[in-house]
């Protein structure tokens, strides 16, 4: 009978297995551990590197778990009277490895994690040969529930989608004209916050050409779900040419316009010929409060949001 | 404001809501009074200051709120897995995450465990009851009426709708307009009083109350939990209660703490919040650690192993704590160095974490262990929880957590450390002293089905997430828009709604058991395997727990008394009991101070005021209340304890 | 319980239960350097950022501050001699120093009062700036302390007056010394922390 409800609880691990399994070999593919920059790689590699630790540890406690609840269970047949030790209750020696080995574990986990903290907060070296090429200055902007992509130098803004062009850090500056938010693209690392009267700078960079998917993963309300956008990455002729084309075919972007674009809601994807910058500093405590003084009441009113664009895939 | 702007409508869900609210509310009265029950509640129940009875409501409250967690978390789990049936909103979706994640850690998970708590410590130290019987009760009642306030935002007024987490400038009142928000902060504000009175009051007890002879380390490991606990809830809770304290100020005073405008600071909310938050993370995990200990030992049949190392490494945990806040927000752009030490201390904290799992390992080591049901959590607890804990290093290690911040993984990590960790322990705890709670065990053949659909559910439930997180799903979305991440979505709402027939079978199964198990003859109900003090009194417990105070001197005292043939009862010894007299003050003080906290949420000054006064006014009274309780006479204790112990 | 009292020692620790009130009073103190600590912290997080609204400098002044710092501290000792007083089991003058108590805690809250309607007609109140609104949080909370602390003390008289010295009114006039001595070490960095500091910077 007892016997019966152990064989039910290692079934219990077969499904996870599977999805283990499935997992390794590629039948998920899964867009962190899929890195198409040098930040998410770094990332990726941290994340391998730890997982050895975790599946090591795993295996350790539930290798000695199995062996105690079957070894030792009271109505095992062949129980030896010597398995027996009610007032066995401790053991210098043993006691001293099972503290000493984390403490070692969690050091060796330490050092790659600081290191690679402090690599994040550069533009990533680059590759063998190459010359270092200077980071492109993004302003990345949020205001309920979308965003705003300015490119200083070349003086254009999008609205919902950005171009990069690959082999080149990106420097963004974060910010945001109300809730806090966060720019998170998975495909080429990790995120940072958007905060109101605060700038937060980000470096990624795209070594493959593609379009991926970024996204505001910080929960900020109602159209949380919609403020999503694609970043295209191509070669730096092709970004050369779409930034031309903007600057040549967009209209301006007037002080009313941003100021309407600033209003809680969701809009389409689109671009100027110059930049909201010259306006409004969101990052500055004269530029934080724009929004919360004159939209408040907007606030009140629901969006109704229930349903968005559906996509095959997560790049 | 009229009434069709104050209660919530336009919603099919919220006017079943209300309909079964209404009934509810008409279906207790019309049966109390049916069989003339009134006065029994009141006296027996309502205004009780024994810790046992305390406890009971305690728990009994904590399911009705599982439940109603639960019910968000299938809701939740409905429409990720049929996106396409437009099920719920965004608006809706993001008030019912809010009042999951908030139900379950403030109004499910601590009132639990402060439930057992309230049952057990001081049988296990060998005291008649908390050293402030009184603040018991009314701890009690600010908790349950401070849940009712949060709850009650479900039909009235609308939910809150910014995350358990509440951040700003999101939750201030220029993105969350109306009083959704101030639900939120008056519901944890007014209960928030009867946790720091509770960590207050067990302190006290446990410092001052122990049995002669008890040294601290010679107390039950779960009293240790406990003692630890309340010393991270007295640092911990003042630090919310400013947070909430200044949100509200903001919110309906017009301050500018956190707001957008004149120079406020939104960014420190996430900071007190989580100086709190982290810490209560402990305050639900230790107490569960406690309770594993005690029953691990219990049914292995052997002293726990490493005592100490457990002690030490609970406080040592305690202390960490308190220094790993930022962790929650490695992405809010401090630098590389302050990310550097908060996540090293953030993964000191699996080395004690570590020790302890060792520990319950070795203590299995050459033992003989039964497979009770209490013992089935508290095993299954160990494999399930290092899923968590190693996911949680993971997410210490800040360059990483880059990637695993606000995604599934994370979702995964947490429901992995606090369902197998806390919600385990809930389900082991009630069942392992239920006997001292209600007179009779639990069925253990329903127990084990609960059990394993629950742990199956469990798992099926919550791994596939660490995938999706992987895969960039973000935690608090609505919909599941990417067809990608349906797959797992819905292996994972089959797995929640396992855990819901889990849940519906242990509910089951205490309606089953107070019909037809059989009433407990003994105090040490496992088999006579009891190892400390509250085995050692009669079932049901007298209300004074112990007719004479037994003298301890070691740990699991009552292994040695059982060797010796001994009891706590020795008739020569009998003396009066001085015992505490029942009083109406605690409810009728909070439910004034509840009034005036609904009256602040809309602000309606006068009811918030009035309610406020009327709480006063209580304090006033109890202050001029001399009433000292009474004694238990000698020929009373006799007359109970020949009865419970058939002499 | 209460049958295991104490010969000798104060009277309000000869009883299990006042020994663990005052113990449970000491552990609640705790907790309120807790909060008040969190208070000092937002205030100082948020120190400078006082938008439109004026400057500490150019509003807090030496004079009004000293004489309420002078007020509190004076109220804590006359506080001292009151428990003095009541281990002489002299009620008397317990009385009579709680009342002198009581008098330079209303003294005191009438120049805090005066103190922030001053300043409010100066343009900073709790809506003007993170700033003010830090300021008015800290200081009010200190000075919703004492108002309580007045309240209490004044139920206390009452009790004692037609009770006499016991072993429970004592401790309750114990427990309050304590809670007007931790409010007076509250004033002292208030005093420095915010007054000092705000007329420097």
């Amino acid at each position: 009978m007892k016997a019966k409800h152990l064989r039910k609880r290692w079934l219990g691990l077969l499904p996870l297995g599977l999805i283990l399994f499935l997992s390794g070999c590629g039948q998920l593919e899964m867009t962190v551990l899929d890195p198409k920059g040098p930040a998410a790689e770094s990332q990726y590699e941290l994340i391998k590197y730890s997982l050895w630790f975790m599946f090591g540890i795993i295996v350790v406690v539930f290798a000695l778990f199995a062996f105690m609840v079957i070894k030792y269970r009271e109505n095992r047949p062949g129980r030896k009277e010597s398995d027996y030790d009610p007032n066995l209750h401790g053991n210098t020696t043993i006691e001293i490895i099972w503290t000493v080995i984390p403490l070692i574990i969690v050091i060796l986990l330490s050092i790659p994690t600081v290191t690679t903290l402090f690599d994040l907060e550069k533009p990533a070296e680059p590759a063998e040969g190459e010359e270092a090429k200077e980071p492109l200055v993004i302003h990345a902007t949020t205001a309920d529930w979308k965003w705003f992509f300015s490119y200083p130098e070349e003086d254009i803004e999008t609205v919902n989608y950005l171009h990069i062009p690959v082999d080149r850090p990106i420097e963004f500056h974060l910010t945001s004209a109300d809730s806090m938010t966060a720019l998170w693209i998975p495909a080429l690392g990790g995120q940072k916050y958007n905060m109101a009267g605060m700038m937060n700078i980000l470096y990624l960079e795209a070594d493959e050409e593609g379009v991926y998917d970024g996204r505001n993963s910080n929960f900020n309300g109602e159209g949380f779900a919609a403020q999503t956008f694609k970043v295209h990455a191509e070669p730096e002729e092709d970004f050369n040419n779409w930034v031309s084309g903007i600057q040549n075919e967009a209209p301006e972007l007037s002080k009313e316009q941003y100021e309407e674009l600033l209003k809680p809601g969701l809009t389409e994807k689109d671009a100027y010929s110059s930049t909201h910058l010259e306006y409004y500093d969101h990052g500055t405590h004269e530029g934080m409060g724009f929004v919360a003084e004159n939209y408040a009441e907007l606030f009140e009113e629901k969006l109704h949001l229930d349903e968005i664009e559906k996509q095959e895939e997560f790049q | 404001m009229g009434i069709t702007d104050i209660l919530v409508t336009g919603e099919p869900i919220i006017y079943a809501a209300m309909v079964s609210i209404a009934l509810v509310s008409i279906a207790i009265p019309v049966l109390l009074t049916y069989f003339k029950k009134w006065g029994w509640l009141w006296r027996e129940w309502l205004t009780t200051v024994d810790h046992k009875k305390i406890g009971v409501m305690y728990i009994l409250s904590a399911l009705l709120m599982l439940f109603r967690g639960g019910m968000d978390a299938l809701m939740m789990r409905v429409q990720l897995a049929f996106p396409d049936l437009g099920f719920l909103d965004s608006q809706h979706y993001n008030e019912i995450f809010t009042t999951h994640g908030t139900v379950m850690i403030i109004f499910m998970a601590m009132p639990f465990l402060i439930g057992l708590m309230n049952i057990v410590v001081p049988l296990q130290i060998g005291a008649r009851d908390f050293a402030f019987p009184w603040l018991n009760a009314m701890s009690f009642w600010s908790f349950f009426i401070g849940a009712m306030l949060f709850n009650i935002s479900f039909v009235i007024g609308g939910s809150p709708d910014a995350g358990w987490t509440s951040y700003t400038p999101l939750s201030g009142a220029a993105l969350s307009p109306g009083p959704g928000q101030n639900f939120y902060l008056m519901g944890l504000q007014l209960s928030g009083i009867g946790t720091l009175a509770t960590g207050i009051n067990l302190m006290v007890t446990i410092l001052k109350m122990r049995a002669p002879g008890m040294k601290l380390f010679h107390m039950p490991i779960f009293t240790w939990s406990t003692l630890v606990t309340c010393f991270i809830i007295v640092f911990a809770f003042p630090i919310l209660t400013v947070a909430l304290a200044l949100l509200t100020i903001d919110r309906i005073f017009g301050a500018h703490f956190f707001t957008l405008t004149a120079e406020g600071l939104p960014m420190m909310w996430a900071n007190l919040f989580w100086m709190w938050g982290h810490p209560e993370v402990y305050i639900v995990i230790l107490p569960a650690f406690g309770i594993f200990s005690e029953i691990i030992a219990t049914f292995a049949k052997k002293r726990l192993f490493g005592y100490h190392a457990m002690v030490w490494s609970m406080i040592i945990i305690a202390l960490l704590s308190f220094l790993v806040w930022v962790h929650h927000f490695f992405t809010m752009g401090a630098g590389a160095f302050v990310n550097s030490v908060f996540s090293v201390s953030t993964m000191l904290i699996a080395v004690p974490t570590g020790v302890k799992i060792f520990n319950w390992l070795a203590t299995l080591y050459k033992s003989k262990i039964e497979f009770t049901v209490p013992m089935l959590w508290s095993l299954a607890f160990i494999p399930s929880f290092i899923l968590g804990g190693v996911t949680g290093v993971m997410l210490g290690m800040a360059a990483a957590d880059y990637q695993f911040h606000n995604s599934y993984f994370l979702v995964a990590h947490f429901h992995y450390v606090l369902i197998a960790g806390t919600v385990f322990a809930c389900f082991a705890g009630l069942v392992f002293w239920y006997p001292k709670m209600f007179g009779h065990k639990m069925n253990e053949r329903l127990g084990k089905w609960a059990f394993w659909i629950f742990f199956f559910g469990f798992h099926v439930c919550f791994f596939p997430q660490y995938f999706l997180g992987l895969d960039g799903m973000p935690r608090r979305l609505f919909i599941t828009n990417v067809v990608e991440w349906l797959p797992l979505n819905v292996i994972s709402t089959v797995g929640a709604f396992g855990m819901g027939l889990g849940f519906i079978v242990f509910v089951y199964n205490v309606y089953y058991s107070f019909r037809h198990a059989e009433r407990e003859k003994t105090g040490d109900s496992w088999n006579g395997n009891g190892r400390t003090l509250e085995w050692a009194t009669t079932t049901p417990v007298p209300f004074y727990n112990f007719a004479t105070v037994p003298y301890v001197d070691e740990i699991d005292p009552y292994v040695r008394m059982k060797e010796e043939g001994k009891t706590t009862y020795d008739e020569s010894q009998l003396k009066p009991i001085h015992m505490p007299s029942y009083k109406a003050t605690p409810i009728i003080m909070m439910t004034f101070l509840g009034l005036g906290s609904f009256g602040l949420v809309f602000e309606w000054m006068p009811v918030a005021i009035f309610g406020l006064i009327g709480g006063v006014a209580v304090m006033i009274l109890r202050s001029f209340d001399y009433d000292d309780g009474y004694y238990v006479s000698v020929e009373e204790i006799k007359r109970i304890e020949r009865k419970a112990r058939g002499l | 319980m209460a049958a295991e009292e104490l010969k000798t020692g104060p009277l309000e620790y000869r009883t299990q239960e006042g020994r663990m009130t005052i113990l449970g009073f000491w552990i609640f103190l705790a907790a309120e350097v807790v909060l008040f600590a969190t208070l000092f912290a937002t205030y100082a997080v948020l120190f400078g950022r006082t938008g439109d609204a004026p400057a500490p400098m150019e509003l807090f002044e030496p004079g009004i501050v000293l004489v309420m710092t002078f007020l509190l501290l004076t109220s804590s000792f006359t506080c001292g001699l009151a428990i003095h007083q009541m281990r002489r089991g002299n009620v008397k003058g317990l009385m009579t120093w709680m009342i002198v108590t009581l008098a330079l805690g209303f003294g005191f809250l009438g120049f805090e009062i005066y103190e922030f309607v001053h300043y409010v007609h100066e343009g900073a109140s709790l809506t003007s700036s993170a700033y003010w609104s830090g300021f008015f949080v800290l200081a009010g909370t200190h000075g919703l302390h004492v108002t309580l602390g007045t309240g209490w003390a004044i139920l206390l008289l009452i009790q004692i007056a037609r009770r006499g010295l016991t072993n429970v009114t004592s401790r309750k006039f114990f427990i309050i010394s304590l809670y007007w001595h931790f409010l007076d070490v509250i004033w002292i960095f208030i005093f420095t922390c915010v007054y000092l500091i705000g007329m420097v910077i």
